[in-house]
């Protein structure tokens, strides 16, 4: 990319009719002389506003500017090299790199800032205007107040602005350091206050003007905790609501109580597990292995849920404790059975590229992909949930079956061929829910453990048969979790967490186990 | 619960039976560290592993009783009567840390090992008393009865029954295992409590510390089962039974459901904390392990093995369970695992009335 | 109860004032289950010894009513007292020990146990779990149960689990409960159900003897066996007083013949 660039400007540079004896020339030669001697050129150089000197001092940042016996320049363009002072191809036999000092290197960032600072290419500029932020310096300003006369991409105007009112606060003129005290106000980042911190020290007499733009700041900061603490509890209660929603068909629905669905989330995070493996071979279907492993793993989960219910629950129907137990010993079978084929060890399965990474939202909020990605994967199973129950022939048999298991009997509906899909499709849920954990947590045997009581406190929070309350309690859990974590730490918010529900329980015991199902009368 | 699961009390002569191998049972038990004394070649020797393991299944025995007074008589499945039997743990190793004294690596005259590692500067006021060996058996009781009677007073005047109770439970317990695994609780974290050197002036790991512990869970055993047995027969008993079986009929009669069950859930936390005071000291260690929710859920599987209902059928739940899970762990370690998952299973859908039923069925 | 609701039942009696002997009062009492009324702005008075049939079609709130009296069902709207006791604010077991016993339609005992023990349960004697503990069964306990059990023709059957009873055997076991309870209000919902018309009649001078000491409230469809009874009639429908007076009165009621005949 910057190859690019560098390309595109030397030949901009080359369109351009050589200027005799400006800036440029005479400064140009001073760079093969001695440290001190370069870094009055580089100097030179970037007050020159010259789009000329930038090649020339990129490479030389970047230690590729050579210098041949004579003194003469060379840039290495392409496979051979150009002459700075002409533009023209030469010849750079037994030339050798041009040596930097620290004092060079940072007359280099700062002459660099500057030429960037009007470069054609937007990107660049943002930059430039970032490192001029950061070098901060009186001499910047007339640069700055000359390229935001011409900027006119607003946020590159903005970073502008900021270079400038940083650069004018280490300055004298009083005016500008007012201004430029409002401005940093506005700022809201946590290098503009340290920036007022220091202003506040050396400016006793400014002191009320920093204060307020100092709180002004301490708001935009908080604010954004507070988003970026919104997020990451949002993406916690994306996870909840993933693990839940399975539990929320299973026990909400059917009111069968299911303690080997975390076990179910297990399998869906190895058939993700599987499926890399799979496809690690294969070298265009590699970065997609986790888009074919929802599928895999709902299929393979729902299977197991349709034997588990088929073979077994169904001679429990109507006793809920026994239920519980048989269903808790088939759960450790299962993780006994996936110990002793996977091994015990944690098995890694990798995020794809379009996964990984940080982003920024408007306002400098933070987020990392994929919790993104999994708040937007929750969101689309339970829709995918609540179209399956209500728009789908399943989803009618499956609430006539519910509401009046032998009305349902009557109108033909095969009541227990509906238990089984429906057994199947709150596990297959379970084993998508999988497929997210496998991006944020090991995968192990005892993956579902970590997750079966927080989900069970998820749906009984929200209330036992609503996919809306699953939705609410797991988001609300989650974001209270994240809001308690940096008061209590993690583990203590989540005791608060349990005892509040328990607490909570006393005020909506009917709202919240307001069942409609089997379990009703246990 | 439907009725057929409910086991009608053994006949007259059926229970004459039933007492008689009990008593035989007990006498058996009470031989072992007897037998133990005997010089290693002889016929009936019994080696120190016997004696030491079957000390820790008397415990596990009590607790089972615990837990089937509460599951068994009043339908209360918890899930969570691990963490009273690890607060009774708790609470007698805290009294055994204390009585460390200056024998710690560090040698502080009375702070245990962890608290000078973790840099406390004096012993947390929650204790203070544990000094005292009465003191610390009157905790090992009333903690577990405390936490048994806040959190059954919130869920049973909700009324909170069935999978929900067992959930809630289980909650209870996991989350006593997240505190107790954190330093700063004052319980020493991850490693718990360990290295006890002596309980009432008798150091540990001794023949007689061994065969005292040993008595002395036996006699909690037969102390747990009159106790249960005068609960159990009482008309309370039977108002229990109503309870577990139709609980909104009971409260039309005029029965507060509600302290009924408070009732019996306190006694059965006492009883299941006493056991954990016994079980420490004979197996060296408490850790926040105790409190698993594993834990819990395996004891509720022993009382189901034996035959909830009956107090000989958690006594034999515990027991043959155990003796399962000690040979399995030795010839087979991986099977165990796949075992118990198949224990769950199997008496869950087959004998739902557990090893007991399977006699009581003969004898008709 | 909110001010409006209040003011709607100004033309009542002052409300929360008993009526002199009146046992049991309810006044513009409403249910309301989802939008859907169960119970209408009832009121209905029982007094002292009184003997009560109450009647009318499925749906008419006849069970609900007793729900709402029981503590099973907060009512939405309306007055409910007991003496002067308001039972809106009580839960189920206050208000059985104040005296007020209920049958259920679907007779509900407690299987695992014995006929016997399903009386001693339902004897009158302190309810909470120390006293439970303590309870030893004396001679005249005893004699009480075994009255009862005779009464009710179940002495035969005294050790067998109440689980292994006929549908017949198990309603006269739940009135006997009712009766160990000795209460001062009894609620009796369709007790004559799968019973023979030997039973029925027995059930019916049972209930008539019961009455005097006692107030009676029963609920049944079998007209005959409220015409046994020659009590009061009251009649419901949707969840509201249809008519009220004798059986014949009730009979030739133009509304009551439409509601059961008519439509």
């Amino acid at each position: 990319m910057e190859k690019l660039i560098a390309g595109l400007l030397l030949l901009l540079v080359l369109a351009l009719p050589a200027r005799a004896q400006d800036a440029f020339t005479t400064a140009l030669p001073g760079l093969a002389g001695g440290f001190s001697e370069a870094a009055a050129a580089v100097e030179q150089l970037g007050a020159s506003a010259d789009p000329r000197a930038l090649p020339v001092l990129r490479a030389m940042a970047e230690g590729r500017l050579q210098k041949t016996p004579e003194g003469a320049l060379r840039v290495p363009q392409g496979d051979g090299f150009v002459d700075p002072a002409t533009g023209q191809p030469a010849d750079a036999a037994g030339a050798e790199t041009v040596r930097l000092n620290n004092r060079v290197r940072q007359a280099l960032r700062g002459a660099l800032g500057q030429l960037q600072i009007i470069s054609p290419d937007a990107g660049e500029r943002l930059a430039a205007a970032e490192g001029v932020f950061r070098s901060r310096s009186a001499a910047n300003v007339p640069l700055l107040e000359a390229a935001l006369a011409k900027e006119t991409v607003p946020r590159i105007r903005e970073q502008m602005e900021l270079a400038l009112a940083a650069s004018q606060l280490v300055g004298t003129e009083a005016e500008g350091k007012r201004s430029a005290i409002a401005r940093l106000g506005s700022a809201g980042t946590t290098e503009a206050r340290a920036l007022l911190i220091e202003a506040r020290i050396a400016n006793p007499d400014m002191a009320t003007a920093i204060d307020v733009s100092l709180a002004a700041i301490e708001q935009t900061l908080a604010i954004r905790r507070a988003a970026e603490t919104l997020f990451q509890g949002l993406s916690l209660g994306s996870v909840l609501l993933l693990a839940a929603l399975g539990l929320a068909v299973t026990f909400g629905v059917m009111g069968v109580i299911n303690m080997a669905h975390g076990e179910f989330v297990m399998l869906g995070a190895y058939a993700t597990f599987m499926v890399q493996e799979a496809c690690r071979g294969i070298p265009w279907l590699a970065p997609w292995s986790l888009p074919l492993a929802v599928p895999a793993a709902f299929l393979l989960a729902a299977a197991a849920g349709a034997i588990l219910e088929r073979g077994l629950i169904r001679h429990l129907y109507g006793r809920p404790l026994e239920t519980l137990l048989m269903t808790f010993g088939v759960g450790m079978i299962l993780q006994q059975a996936v110990r002793s084929i996977f091994g015990a060890q944690n098995r890694e399965v990798t995020s794809p590229a379009w996964m990984q990474g940080t982003m920024m939202l408007p306002g400098g909020i933070a987020v990392t992909q994929n919790r993104m990605w999994i708040i937007v994967f929750g969101i689309a199973v339970l829709l995918l949930v609540i179209a399956a129950i209500r728009y789908t022939r399943f989803g009618l048999e499956m609430r006539a079956v519910v509401q009046n298991r032998r009305i349902a009997a009557t109108m033909g509906i095969r009541t227990g061929r509906v238990d089984a899909l429906t057994f199947a499709f709150g596990s297959g849920i379970a084993g998508m829910a999988g497929v997210a954990l496998s991006q944020i947590d090991n995968v192990s045997p005892n993956l579902g453990t970590g997750y079966i009581i927080d989900s069970f406190m998820v749906v009984v929070f929200g209330g036992v048969g609503s996919l809306a309350g699953t939705l609410v309690g797991a988001l609300t859990l989650g974001v209270v979790n994240k809001v308690l974590e940096p008061y209590a730490g993690a583990v203590l918010a989540k005791v608060f967490v349990l005892v509040a529900i328990m607490l909570f329980i006393q005020r909506r015991p009917r709202g919240l186990f307001a069942l409609k199902g089997r379990a009703a009368e246990s | 619960m439907s009725a057929s699961l409910a086991a009608p009390a053994p006949a007259g002569a059926g229970r004459m039976t039933l007492r008689l191998v009990l008593i035989g049972a007990m006498l058996v038990l009470a031989m072992l560290p007897v037998l133990n004394r005997l010089p290693p070649d002889s016929a009936l020797h019994v080696s120190d592993f016997i004696v030491s393991i079957t000390g820790k299944w008397i415990t596990y025995a009590i607790l089972a009783l615990a837990i089937d007074l509460a599951w068994g008589y009043a339908g209360i499945l918890s899930l969570g009567h691990g963490a009273f039997f690890a607060l009774g743990g708790y609470a007698i190793g805290m009294h055994l840390m204390r009585l460390i004294g200056p024998r710690g690596v560090y040698g502080h005259p009375t702070l245990p090992d962890f608290m000078v590692f973790l840099g406390y500067r004096e012993l947390p006021w929650y204790w203070l008393g544990f000094e005292h060996f009465p003191f610390a058996i009157l905790m090992a009781m009333a903690v577990p009865g405390l936490l048994a009677g806040v959190v059954g007073y919130l869920a049973f005047r909700s009324r909170i029954t069935g999978v929900y109770l067992s959930i809630i439970t289980q909650a209870m317990t996991y989350a006593l295992m997240l505190a107790f695994f954190r330093n700063d609780m004052g319980f020493g974290g991850n490693n718990g409590f360990t290295d006890f050197k002596e309980l009432l002036g008798m150091p540990l790991n001794t023949p007689s510390a061994r065969s005292t512990l040993f008595y002395a869970s036996l006699l909690l055993l037969l102390g747990s089962l009159w106790v249960c047995g005068r609960v159990t027969r009482s008309k309370l008993g039977r108002v229990l039974v109503a309870i577990r079986d139709a609980e909104s009929r009971t409260r039309f009669l005029g029965y507060d459901v509600t302290q009924h069950k408070l009732f019996v859930f306190v006694l059965s936390a006492m009883i299941a904390g006493l056991a954990g005071a016994l079980y420490v000291p004979q197996v060296g260690i408490i850790n926040p392990g105790e409190f698993s929710p594993g834990n819990s859920i395996e004891a509720v599987i022993w009382v189901a093995v034996g035959g909830r209902g009956t107090l000989v059928g958690a006594l034999l739940g515990a027991f043959s369970v155990n003796a399962l899970k000690t040979w399995l762990t030795t010839v087979a370690p991986d099977l165990w695992l796949f075992a118990l998952g198949g224990l769950f299973v199997a008496v869950t859908l087959f004998l739902p009335r557990g090893l007991i039923g399977l006699f009581q069925k003969e004898r008709r | 109860m909110s001010a409006t609701e209040l003011a709607a039942g100004a033309p009542h009696p002052p409300r929360g004032q008993a009526v002199p002997d009146a046992v049991l009062y309810l006044d513009g009492v409403s249910v309301v289950f989802d939008g859907f009324r169960a119970l209408n702005n009832l009121s209905l008075i029982v007094e002292a010894g009184e003997l009560r049939a109450i009647i009318g079609p499925n749906g008419a709130g006849k069970t609900t009513m007793m729900d709402v009296i029981t503590g099973k069902t907060r009512p939405t709207a309306g007055v409910v007292r007991f003496h002067d006791h308001d039972l809106t604010r009580l839960d189920e077991a206050t208000i059985a020990n104040l005296g007020i016993g209920r049958k259920f339609q679907k007779p509900t005992m407690f299987d695992a146990l014995t006929v016997f023990e399903n009386l001693e349960l339902a004897l009158k004697a302190p309810r909470g779990p120390f006293s439970c503990l303590r309870w030893v069964l004396d001679r005249t306990s005893r004699q009480k149960i075994e009255s009862t059990m005779a009464e009710v023709g179940l002495t035969a059957r005294a050790h067998d689990r109440a689980g292994v009873l006929s549908h017949g055997q198990r309603q006269w076991l739940e009135i006997g409960m009712l009766l160990m309870q000795d209460p001062e209000l009894l609620l009796v919902d369709e007790p004559v159900a799968g019973m023979t018309d030997q039973e029925t009649e027995h059930t019916a001078a049972l209930l008539v003897r019961i009455a005097g000491a006692r107030s009676v409230v029963v609920v049944e469809h079998d007209l005959e066996f409220v015409r046994a009874l020659g009590s009061k009639v009251t009649v419901l429908c949707e969840g509201s007083m249809l008519s009220e007076g004798s059986i014949d009165h009730v009979q030739n009621d133009p509304r009551v013949i439409e509601v059961y005949l008519g439509r």
